[in-house]
């Protein structure tokens, strides 16, 4: 009997030592197991605050935390490698917002157009069939320069051009230019999105002074932004124009004032006549536009022959019109009535 | 009157082209004498060499034109062919568009050429090809830009433009006091 009474003061000792579980409270707290948080709305006692605060809040957050734990305690328990662990549901407070809402990009130029005419973008594969080769050439990555230059073993030279070009190297030259200018649409697509100012023409000022070449673009193209492109705008008696890429096109009406000797009537038809043999021989020759219109052409005449000889007797004869003209409201004429070679005298078979 | 630069010659020269090809030399290179181009103020007058002698005795800032002005020279250096060179090209050109009498106001107020009032048209002519428009009785009344080839004229439908307009007879009244 004694020691059972032992055993059970040592244990009233015990828990002697820590507080009761159980908490009395006027109301009930809320609880947000999901983050941890239990609101407790009760009044403070005044009285004990100005008293003795510290010890009075301390009592007051570890009953709270009791509270809080006693809650946790009750949602189901798991055992993950010899620790007990309690799955917390979803917090049902909403936290305000740490940075504020995202701003929508602004659209870039190509985006704003395929929008408003109403282009969608069209998946590519990255292997493609190509007729030439006969197998399937990947468009980019690993193998695509060996499949292009399997393709491009040999490249004309076409005919307007001078025969000793290196067109491989043409080929480059205008690959890195393309690409050159996509960057700079990307860069002035970015100044745009950024508010960034950025000059017509040349680079843009970095430092908080412009140097003097760029001070003098800026004249030049403003004093060449006007109706009459800067004619009759006043000019300093040392001022010189700009000189530098792009620049020149802005201004344009830049005139020579050196004047060229007035040549004599037979001098001058000779050059104009050689300036237009210069011009007529930069034309291509073998229009590639027309020879396609003109083969489509035949072929669609050659229709609407057969088509009017399938029906006899349809369409009143007209008389043909001047020239190579097409009488739209005419009708052609039966072709295939001449003699081949009228000349040619002997019927035999042809020899082989 | 001054000669011609050597890029505005060839800018005159590749739009005249455009409108006759090959035939510009029978332009420059006549029976009958020289002709040349001068310009003035930016206008390019066509004269032949008599002419010419005989302008240059009056004092520059008295002349005012001589010769048939072609057209003039934008604030940009482009060509723009006038309604004024039209006598001087509609024999030269290989393409024509005949247009029919019911179009023909149309044409002469400005307006482009639609399919339903396309009369004939020049066989094999490419797309944006330079044509002189001439009435069904073969009366030149202007020129224009092929908008289609020949064959796509056949396929399409009665509103759709054939010829850019460029110029007509009816500029004369319309722009007088820009024309020279």
């Amino acid at each position: 009997m004694d020691i059972v009474n032992e055993i059970l003061e040592r244990e009233q000792k015990k828990s002697d030592k820590y507080k009761p579980i159980t908490v009395e409270k006027h109301l009930e707290l809320e609880f947000d197991l999901g983050s941890l948080l239990a609101s407790d709305t009760n009044d403070l006692d005044i009285k004990t605050l100005k008293t003795n605060k510290d010890s009075y809040l301390l009592a007051l957050t570890r009953d709270n935390a009791q509270l809080l734990l006693n809650k946790v305690w009750e949602l189901p328990t798991e055992r993950i490698e010899e620790a007990i662990v309690v799955r917390l549901p979803q917090p049902t407070t909403i936290l305000p917002r740490a940075k504020p809402v995202p701003v929508p990009k602004p659209l870039t130029k190509w985006q704003e157009f395929a929008k408003a005419k109403g282009i969608n973008k069209k998946k590519k594969d990255k292997l493609q069939w190509d007729e030439q080769l006969q197998k399937w050439v990947p468009l980019y990555g690993f193998k695509k320069t060996a499949a292009e230059k399997e393709k491009n073993w040999l490249i004309e030279v076409p005919q307007n051009l001078d025969p000793m070009t290196d067109m491989y190297e043409k080929k480059a030259g205008e690959k890195s230019e393309k690409v050159a200018k996509n960057e700079l649409q990307r860069l002035k697509n970015l100044a745009r999105a950024k508010k960034v100012k950025i000059p017509r023409v040349g680079l843009p000022v970095t430092s908080d002074k412009a140097s003097a070449t760029q001070l003098s673009t800026a004249a030049s193209v403003a004093k060449a932004s006007t109706a009459s492109l800067g004619k009759f705008q006043d000019k300093l008696p040392k001022e010189k124009e700009a000189r530098g890429k792009g620049v020149h096109e802005l201004i344009p009406g830049k005139e020579r004032k050196r004047k060229a000797p007035i040549p004599t009537p037979a001098a001058e038809k000779e050059y104009n006549l050689n300036l237009l043999d210069n011009i007529l021989s930069k034309r291509p020759k073998i229009d590639m536009d027309k020879a396609v219109a003109k083969s489509i052409n035949e072929e669609e005449v050659k229709r609407s022959h057969e088509k009017k000889n399938m029906k006899p007797g349809l369409g009143k004869r007209k008389t043909q019109g001047k020239g190579n003209a097409t009488n739209f409201s005419a009708k052609k004429p039966k072709a295939g009535k001449g003699k081949r070679a009228p000349n040619k005298k002997s019927t035999g078979r042809k020899r082989r | 009157m001054k000669v011609l630069s050597e890029d505005r010659t060839r800018i005159l020269f590749e739009k005249l082209t455009k409108y006759i090809g090959v035939n510009v030399k029978l332009l420059i290179d006549r029976p009958d004498g020289t002709y040349c181009f001068r310009e003035k103020k930016d206008r390019v007058y066509y004269i032949s060499e008599k002419l010419l002698h005989l302008a240059q005795t009056v004092k520059p800032d008295n002349l005012v034109s001589a010769g048939t002005c072609f057209g003039k020279f934008t604030k940009t250096n482009k060509f723009r062919l006038h309604i004024t060179a039209l006598t001087y090209i509609s024999p030269y050109a290989p393409f024509k568009v005949w247009v029919k009498p019911s179009a023909e106001q149309q044409f002469l107020y400005g307006h482009h050429i639609i399919k339903s009032g396309l009369g004939r048209i020049t066989e094999n002519t490419p797309k944006h090809q330079g044509v002189v428009v001439l009435t069904m009785s073969d009366i030149p009344i202007g020129f224009g830009v092929a908008s289609r080839t020949t064959a796509e004229c056949r396929h399409a439908d009665p509103l759709a433009t054939i010829v850019f307009h460029q110029a007509d007879v009816g500029e004369y009244i319309r722009s007088e006091d820009t024309l020279t």
